[in-house]
């Protein structure tokens, strides 16, 4: 193969919006057959960057070449028609029709005018086959698991004849096993020669998988080199622009006597959590690792009383507390940072104002109506001690980034003086700098007493962070870890040990 | 760390959306007083607002459950039931024909007052009980307790001992109150919708059931995990909207003098237009006060000047509707996420 040649070449992209240099001389050149990894903080313009490529947003500046030929696409639709196609972290599909309805929508293979639903099924089943997806076409596409809808998705572009394939965040919410399955149909592609950008925060897997890493900071092209000659830490190092030496804060926290004890909790609507018994000291971190479906989350649900249980009992302060709802569980000093923050977590088109004080509005009663002054002040301190970046108090939490909107509902949680906090995957989707700010927030947290279990699928995060980890298997326990013997290994033996 | 990238200066094209609305009702009154300079007086001002009054209340009410991301189409007919009741209790004790012959005696006006906000409390709460604890979609459960209402308000007018005719001949105490003006200009109508949108405003925006409310209408979700409790509050919204229609159909008995089986029909569909028009977003959890009165009011101003100019009325509601999409068309632009 020609070593010069690129499918695609986009340089001097620039996009201005307002108030902020969004792309500033941006550039990505992709070689066919080759998985060229982009990397950059949230807010560093890779998706800025992809949005001007697929034409839903027009670039300032900047050319973009396909082929050698300047391209300039109207829009995803007109991207595709062209070969380039883009498998979004969120996938949008219509869930409730079948696989190939999703797959051929909007270009349905004809027959005397109608729809051709044998050519269709055939074509799908011939790509499925192709790729090694196991999936049957007529399925009803919200039945799959989100590793098979996005495989099916990846099966859409490839039926279109991709050659350039544009992968954001695939693995955020794959299991090892699934990564591996996918990790097979990527490689099947590059043998095909589609040159694929391959978006994600996990290092491990770039490292793996990625011909070449383009990294970018503050829209700004900052490097492109070849996979094989960096390292995790370089490339955090060229993110974010700085020596990082250290992922995670110093772990200062000092665990004191039991303040909660859980025994033998079992859910009433399985699948949930079965016959889980921990205990969880007064400053402590506790982990819990697990694959996807371990029911990590249940046990944090059951606890906090947003899912019923059917037995066990749980001790707090050496009484026994019966968390019926939330309101009972915060009444108890229970605080809960839920895992899908957009669906559970904000409230989107309201104030930063309104999303600090909504769990703690009994703290601001006055007679009839809520103290305007106190809300404020509550909601400032939620802005100075947890470091939100935003210009006001009235701004909309949407359009503040991940790790600033965490913030926020982590200050949120705060306010109603909890003694324990469950916190669910707190830095999802969060960049790296903001990860290491809400690593210490918890860790400072743990100092003044309060108790915290994290659940979190990335392992690196709890080995950093955590003084014991818990480990769930298919909704049991299989197994207690303290931290000084704690390996990835030991956690995944434990966490395949019901499975 | 990437720079926080925070839009803060608005275009002219922004700033006319936010004002959008109020440009709208200012151009109508403009183009009506060019092709009809009599049209610009006081005493026109005032008789659209107090013709706009008792709609507005029920709008404030309907309001409510659309921030709750449901609507209410049962609102009209529960209105026809409380002017029912109250036009009933306060028919002239010197009438012959008078539905309750045993009153002789004239009632206080509260009584009649109070038993319309009884009734109409219970039919929200029967579209509350729905919402909250059958998970009913509101369009649904209003759809069917709008049957119910209608039902009942015939089976009501038609127990009158001469059969179904209209409950009229009021007590002049009540029309006074409902039709008299204050220092003789301003209508008692529209003193009580601003009463009534003050004490909404009030507990919108300075109340926990406030902010429940728009807790659950923006994200149910996180509302409940907030420690919200989402049923009883949504129970909470649809009794203070039984409140405001108890409150309206009194009004509105005494505006209108003559209540029938046809009091309230499409009263509903005037008040979601309103709440619509003024910005409150059908996808919940958005929408103020004053929003619902502008809505109300540009509703009526077309109501009021079309019939002034002497448009033909079929041709009324063609208007009508292009005025009400036009608007409503201009407005949800600012809520567009612009790409």
């Amino acid at each position: 193969m020609d070593e010069n040649k690129y499918v695609l070449e986009m340089t001097d992209i620039e996009k201005q919006f307002p108030g902020v240099k969004a792309l500033d001389h941006a550039m990505l050149k992709l070689r066919p057959g080759t998985v060229h990894a982009l990397m950059g903080e949230n807010g560093a313009g890779k998706s800025t960057l992809m949005k001007c490529l697929f034409g839903i947003y027009k670039a300032d500046g900047g050319t973009i070449l396909i082929d050698g030929k300047e391209t300039n696409f109207t829009g995803p639709k007109n991207a595709l028609d062209n070969g380039v196609a883009m498998v979004h972290q969120e996938l949008n599909q219509v869930l409730k029709r079948s696989v190939m309805e999703n797959i051929w929508l909007g270009r349905f293979p004809k027959k005397y005018g109608l729809i051709s639903h044998k050519q269709m099924y055939d074509e799908t089943k011939k790509v499925f086959d192709e790729l090694d997806i196991p999936v049957n076409p007529k399925m009803i596409i919200g039945k799959l698991s989100v590793s098979q809808r996005q495989m099916v998705e990846i099966a859409k572009a490839v039926s279109y004849n991709a050659k350039i394939l544009v992968l954001d965040e695939p693995t955020s919410s794959l299991t090892q096993e699934e990564v591996e399955h996918l990790f097979v149909i990527i490689n099947k592609l590059r043998a095909r020669g589609v040159a694929m950008v391959y978006i994600s925060h996990k290092m491990e897997e770039i490292l793996r998988i990625s011909d070449e890493v383009t990294i970018m900071r503050d829209g700004k092209w900052i490097a492109t080199e070849d996979a094989k000659d960096l390292t995790t830490d370089k490339i955090i190092q060229l993110m974010v622009g700085r020596e990082l030496t250290d992922r995670f804060p110093p772990k200062t926290n000092v665990p004191g006597e039991v303040v909660l004890e859980v025994n033998h909790l079992t859910g009433k609507y399985m699948p949930s959590c079965i016959d889980v018994s921990f205990q969880l000291r007064k400053g402590e971190i506790l982990g819990v690792a697990g694959l996807v479906g371990s029911r990590r989350t249940e046990i944090l649900e059951t606890i906090f009383g947003i899912a019923h249980h059917e037995s066990g009992e749980i001790i707090k302060d050496g009484k026994k507390v019966n968390n019926r709802s939330s309101r009972d569980a915060i009444k108890n000093g229970f605080a809960m940072l839920t895992e899908e923050r957009r669906a559970t977590g904000i409230f989107g088109g309201m104030s930063i104002n309104f999303n600090s004080v909504i769990a703690n509005l009994k703290g601001y009663k006055k007679a009839f109506w809520l103290s305007s002054k106190k809300m404020k002040e509550d909601t400032q301190w939620v802005i100075d001690s947890m470091r939100v970046k935003t210009p006001t108090q009235k701004t909309h939490i949407k359009t503040l980034s991940g790790g600033n909107q965490q913030k926020v509902i982590l200050g949120r949680w705060l306010l109603t003086k909890p003694d324990i906090l469950l916190l669910d995957e707190p830095t999802r989707g969060i960049d790296v700098g903001a990860k290491y700010e809400i690593y210490q927030l918890i860790i400072d947290l743990a100092n003044e007493g309060k108790s915290v279990i994290v659940v979190s699928s990335e392992m690196p995060e709890l080995l950093g962070i955590c003084d014991r980890i818990m480990v769930m298997s298919n909704g049991h326990l299989s197994g207690i870890l303290d931290i000084e013997d704690a390996t990835q290994e030991e956690i995944m033996r434990l966490a395949a040990q019901y499975v | 760390m990437n720079k926080p990238s925070f839009a803060s200066e608005k275009s002219a094209f922004e700033i006319f959306l936010d004002f959008a609305l109020y440009i709208i009702l200012a151009l109508m009154i403009i183009v009506v007083i060019v092709i009809e300079p009599s049209f610009l007086s006081m005493d026109n001002m005032w008789k659209i607002l107090a013709q706009a009054s008792t709609r507005g209340i029920l709008a404030l009410g309907v309001a409510g459950m659309i921030v709750l991301a449901g609507t209410d189409l049962s609102a009209g007919r529960i209105l026809g039931c409380g002017a029912a009741i109250s036009a009933s209790l306060l028919q002239s004790v010197t009438y012959a024909s008078r539905m309750y012959k045993g009153i002789t005696e004239p009632l206080p006006l509260w009584i009649p007052l109070v038993l319309s906000i009884i009734v109409c409390v219970a039919f929200c709460l029967l579209n509350g009980f729905g919402v909250a604890k059958l998970h009913m979609h509101a369009f649904i459960i209003s759809l069917g307790t709008q049957l119910i209402a209608y039902g009942a308000l015939c089976l009501y007018i038609d127990s009158q001992e001469g059969g179904a005719q209209p409950l009229a001949t009021l007590d002049d105490r009540y029309l006074n109150l409902v039709n008299g003006k204050v220092f003789g200009v301003v209508p008692n109508l529209v003193i009580f919708l601003a009463i009534c949108a003050i004490v909404m405003w009030f507990v919108w925006n300075k109340t926990t059931l406030g902010k429940n409310m728009f807790a659950i209408g923006g994200n149910p979700e996180a509302a409940a995990v907030s420690g919200v409790n989402v049923a009883k509050n949504i129970m909470l919204i649809y009794l203070v909207a039984g409140i405001l229609y108890g409150i309206a159909a009194f009004l509105e008995a005494g505006r209108i003098q003559s209540v029938t089986t046809q009091t309230g029909t499409n009263y509903d569909l005037d008040a979601i237009s309103g709440c619509v028009i003024g910005g409150v977003s059908f996808s919940g959890g958005v929408g103020t006060i004053p929003g619902v009165l502008i809505g109300v009011i540009i509703l009526q101003v077309i109501n009021y000047s079309l019939y002034y100019l002497g448009v033909n009325a079929y041709l009324q509601y063609i208007i009508k509707g292009l005025i009400i999409i036009l608007a409503v068309a201009i407005d949800v632009r600012k809520y567009i996420a612009k790409k």
